[in-house]
């Protein structure tokens, strides 16, 4: 059973997250292990394992970017373990270009306007990328999820800064 | 996770960081990135007429092995010819600097580097 089944949803990138969440608590209901208490210990063991496997589930459905992942996986392209590199010198320059900025950021205000001029971009692309898994484009939406995890790594990077900044 | 002495010293005294005018026709340009750490590295060759690497300087964004790795290439490829710097396999520089699997994918990141500079170089020389 994959993820989606699990919740009983298509697999599909678009989703209703607050849908998703309640039946997520309701399988923890009926799983949780302290229902098998009295059970056996093959019953029990099962419960753990079943529990573990929905919060993973939860998880990963989740989060656009590792749904998307996810999804990708499913029809056959394998992002998780894959070493290969991007080389797409414009999307590149823009990160180095990033770094930059990044590492300029002294003060609330730049760190205001990098986290608004990110989060636009990373809107864009997340649009970009409900359209190609829309329309099966399969091998481009990969490209997108590439891209995204970039995009993660320099958000990642500005709430580091954050701590910094702002207390 | 522990890193290698070779590792430490190349993060601590980077060799070559820095840039050349990616428009001088003797400079070649290679940008990769590896989406799995988001790590992005620039590495630029100055090519002789007779395509013998003269200098070489590196960009890179990323963590210690990244930056070890980039920093390592720009030092073996000088002097090499552009036939001898294609050679250069991801594994020497990941048994050189002793890299854990985990972090495989900075060497590879290296050797693509190189690639794409190659690559950049024989596409502005083209015909």
């Amino acid at each position: 059973m994959n993820h989606f089944e699990l919740f009983g949803l298509s697999a599909a990138f678009n989703l209703d997250a607050a849908e998703l969440q309640q039946r997520y608590r309701k399988l923890q209901q009926t799983m949780h292990p302290d229902r098998f208490a009295s059970g056996s210990e093959r019953d029990k063991l099962m419960a753990v394992q079943r529990t573990a496997q929905l919060n993973d589930a939860y998880q990963t459905l989740r989060s656009p970017l590792s749904r998307a992942e996810y999804l990708l996986e499913l029809r056959g392209i394998d992002l998780a373990h894959e070493q290969t590199t991007l080389q797409d010198p414009e999307f590149l320059m823009a990160q180095m270009e990033w770094r930059e900025r990044i590492a300029e950021v002294d003060d609330v205000d730049s760190l205001d306007g990098a986290y608004k001029d990110l989060q636009e971009q990373m809107r864009d692309l997340q649009d970009e990328l409900e359209r190609q898994l829309n329309s099966d484009a399969n091998d481009d939406a990969a490209n997108t999820v590439r891209k995204l995890k970039f995009m993660h790594k320099l958000h990642h990077e500005l709430e580091q800064l954050e701590e910094r900044v702002r207390y | 996770m522990a890193y290698s002495e070779k590792v430490i010293d190349h993060y601590e005294n980077p060799r070559n960081v820095g840039a050349f005018d990616k428009n001088d026709p003797s400079i070649a340009t290679g940008m990769v990135g590896a989406p799995a750490c988001g790590d992005v590295m620039k590495l630029q060759l100055k090519i002789t007429d007779d395509g013998i690497i003269e200098d070489a300087k590196f960009k890179t964004y990323g963590c210690g092995s990244a930056i070890a790795s980039s920093s390592l290439v720009t030092e073996w490829v000088k002097g090499k010819s552009i036939a001898e710097a294609e050679q250069l396999k991801n594994t020497q520089i990941a048994e050189e600097l002793a890299l854990p699997p985990v972090k495989i994918h900075c060497s590879i990141l290296a050797e693509d580097a190189i690639k794409a500079a190659i690559a950049d170089y024989k596409k502005k020389h083209a015909g």
